[in-house]
């Protein structure tokens, strides 16, 4: 098998010129596939079954039952506490993303049904400043808690996330203890928390919510770790094991409960609520 | 031999000439003390003018100063008695956390910290101070411990930050790290933080979520160091400035003033002039001091008023507009 994959990556090191749009490579395998091919399965390679990234309102859409979802407190914003600014402003970088991505931050929360289960849900979108935890996303994560906990309602979060957002300083990196904090609230009430593990989750939302969960689920093959993984060759000073921060390797380790496809994962979730909720 | 930061280097040169010249009227019959005393009172006024102004980025040197006390440097001075416990019960002990029994002006507590290295071997015995899993696990069992025996916790943060190893991705330190958060938050005994040098990140946090959180003056503590945060807003390695360092320093608030102006931390413990090191003496004194002050207040307050008012705290950290 070795040599299949070594001819594998020799084609992906050749410079391939894409036409904008119609073909896509694979983040996993670095096969060029067809993007309607994409579109039609869920997003997710049909050569290795990674699970490209999603818009929160993609995930929205397959994860809880049709026109369920009620969001809230959609109107918070950062205030920008330290007046942090590199090349640009802070307040100009959101901006842009804003009109970029379509979103006013890297979470949004509110309340849905799962096959009929009423649930709160928190989805993160990786295309809002890499999905970065900042104040906003951490009150939303704080709120969606003490909403599951007044509502008895199970909490489920889908993290895609670089971790916390460096723009907001020590504020975002207080956000990890805050939603802990939140976390641990739903455990003492005796309300089911479910993580669900996007690619890629790393750093401070590791760290903190999405390693919580009473269930913690991750999608095949994406990336979740805290260090990234260049950090980490420079430190080791040597190449990674291929599946290193793959989910199969948290999985083999002990760290989530199971890998779910998502064409199965609202039948998952709905089925583990059934369970223990 | 003292080591110097660069921004010392005249109060260094003042320093070799003060020591000169005491050698040189040393069993001679030259008097030269009166030319020293008034070069000390110029080292001394020096000094005061170069601390009283430090920049983010110098603090931040200072900070990691190799000089600096470290937490086993200060625990036999704030206490009577300290009984070391090892180990976190699952897989190995982490000699850059350090933890355990002690009585501190009387009071029976639980002491844990962060642990760098002096000298090259000992460095690397310490990692650095950067915990590996084990290390925040094993930070757990001993606040637990704490718990079930009714004692408050003490936590001595110093840091440059997490581990970023294979074997410390590999045994979940991103899991250890958020445990530590929740457990911390609901922790039924009281827990005082105190940041004596480097506050790395989740490294840092997983030691200091508690009900008082307090800084040494030169202390900093941040989400990414300067280096790091600099590497990402330039997008460029290797060919980084101090400039640059200083710069993202500035952009971070990462010192004990920012902190306190944000309502971060509860207060600033101060340092003696020229920083910890100069007299650790007199900066373990005014540690001690603010921990005992601490520990009256919180001592008569029910467990269950402890974990909600710790919950209220970390609640109102946020910057947020909107409803």
């Amino acid at each position: 098998m070795a040599w299949f994959k070594k001819t594998k990556d020799i084609k992906a090191d050749k410079k391939v010129k894409i036409p904008e749009g119609l073909w896509v490579k694979c983040d996993s395998c670095r096969e060029i596939i067809y993007r309607k091919e994409i579109d039609r399965n869920l997003k997710i390679c049909p050569k290795c079954n990674y699970h490209f990234r999603i818009s929160a309102r993609e995930r929205i859409k397959l994860l809880v039952d049709e026109g369920s979802f009620v969001e809230m407190d959609a109107g918070l914003s950062s205030d920008d506490p330290l007046d942090f600014r590199d090349k640009i402003s802070y307040r100009d970088r959101m901006e842009e993303n804003r009109v970029r991505s379509g979103l006013d931050e890297a979470a949004l929360y509110g309340e849905a049904t799962i096959e009929g289960h009423p649930v709160i849900v928190v989805i993160m979108d990786f295309s809002f400043m890499g999905g970065s935890m900042g104040s906003v996303v951490g009150e939303k994560v704080v709120r969606a808690a003490e909403a599951g906990i007044e509502t008895r309602r199970p909490l489920i979060t889908v993290a895609s996330s670089g971790g916390a957002r460096m723009q907001e300083g020590m504020f975002s990196l207080m956000q990890m203890a805050r939603v802990s904090a939140a976390i641990g609230r739903l455990t003492d009430n005796g309300i089911l928390y479910l993580s669900v593990l996007a690619d890629p989750t790393f750093g401070g939302v590791t760290a903190s919510f999405a390693m919580l969960g009473d269930i913690i689920i991750a999608e095949p093959r994406s990336l979740i770790g805290f260090a990234g993984p260049r950090v980490i060759e420079q430190t080791i000073k040597q190449q990674l094991p291929e599946d290193f921060q793959r989910a199969e390797f948290l999985l083999e380790r002990g760290f989530i409960d199971t890998i779910v496809d998502r064409k199965d994962l609202k039948k998952t979730v709905s089925r583990i609520i059934e369970l223990l909720a | 031999m003292r080591y110097y930061l660069e921004f010392e280097k005249p109060i260094e040169e003042l320093e070799l000439k003060i020591e000169e010249l005491r050698r040189i009227s040393d069993g001679k019959d030259i008097n030269l003390s009166s030319e020293v005393k008034k070069l000390e009172k110029k080292v001394k006024d020096l000094r005061t003018e170069i601390f009283s102004k430090l920049t983010p980025w110098q603090k931040t040197l200072l900070a990691r100063h190799p000089d600096r006390p470290y937490t086993l440097d200060y625990i036999p001075l704030i206490t009577e008695e300290f009984v070391e416990l090892h180990g976190d019960r699952r897989y190995a002990d982490d000699k850059a956390v350090v933890g355990g029994l002690a009585s501190m002006g009387g009071n029976p507590v639980v002491i844990i910290g962060h642990q760098k290295g002096r000298g090259t071997k000992e460095r690397i015995r310490r990692n650095f101070g950067q915990p590996h899993p084990e290390g925040y696990r094993k930070a757990l069992r001993l606040m637990q411990l704490a718990e079930k025996f009714k004692r408050p916790v003490i936590t001595f943060i110093d840091t440059p930050g997490a581990y970023p190893g294979l074997g410390a991705e590999e045994r979940g330190q991103a899991e250890a790290i958020a445990v530590n958060l929740m457990e911390m938050s609901r922790l039924r005994v009281p827990i005082i933080s105190v940041v004596i040098g480097e506050g790395g990140s989740g490294g840092a946090l997983a030691l200091s979520v508690g009900d008082r959180l307090y800084m040494l003056e030169n202390a900093v503590y941040s989400v990414i160091s300067p280096e790091g945060c600099a590497a990402i807003l330039l997008r460029k390695e290797g060919d980084l400035s101090p400039e640059d360092f200083s710069k993202a320093a500035d952009a971070l608030r990462l010192t004990a003033g920012d902190l306190l102006g944000f309502r971060i931390i509860d207060d600033i413990i101060p340092e003696p002039t020229g920083g910890a090191h100069r007299s650790i003496e007199q900066t373990a004194k005014s540690i001690s001091d603010k921990i005992l002050e601490a520990l009256e207040e919180l001592r008569p307050k029910a467990p269950g008023k402890l974990v909600e008012e710790r919950y209220k705290r970390l609640k109102r950290i946020g910057s947020f507009l909107g409803e």
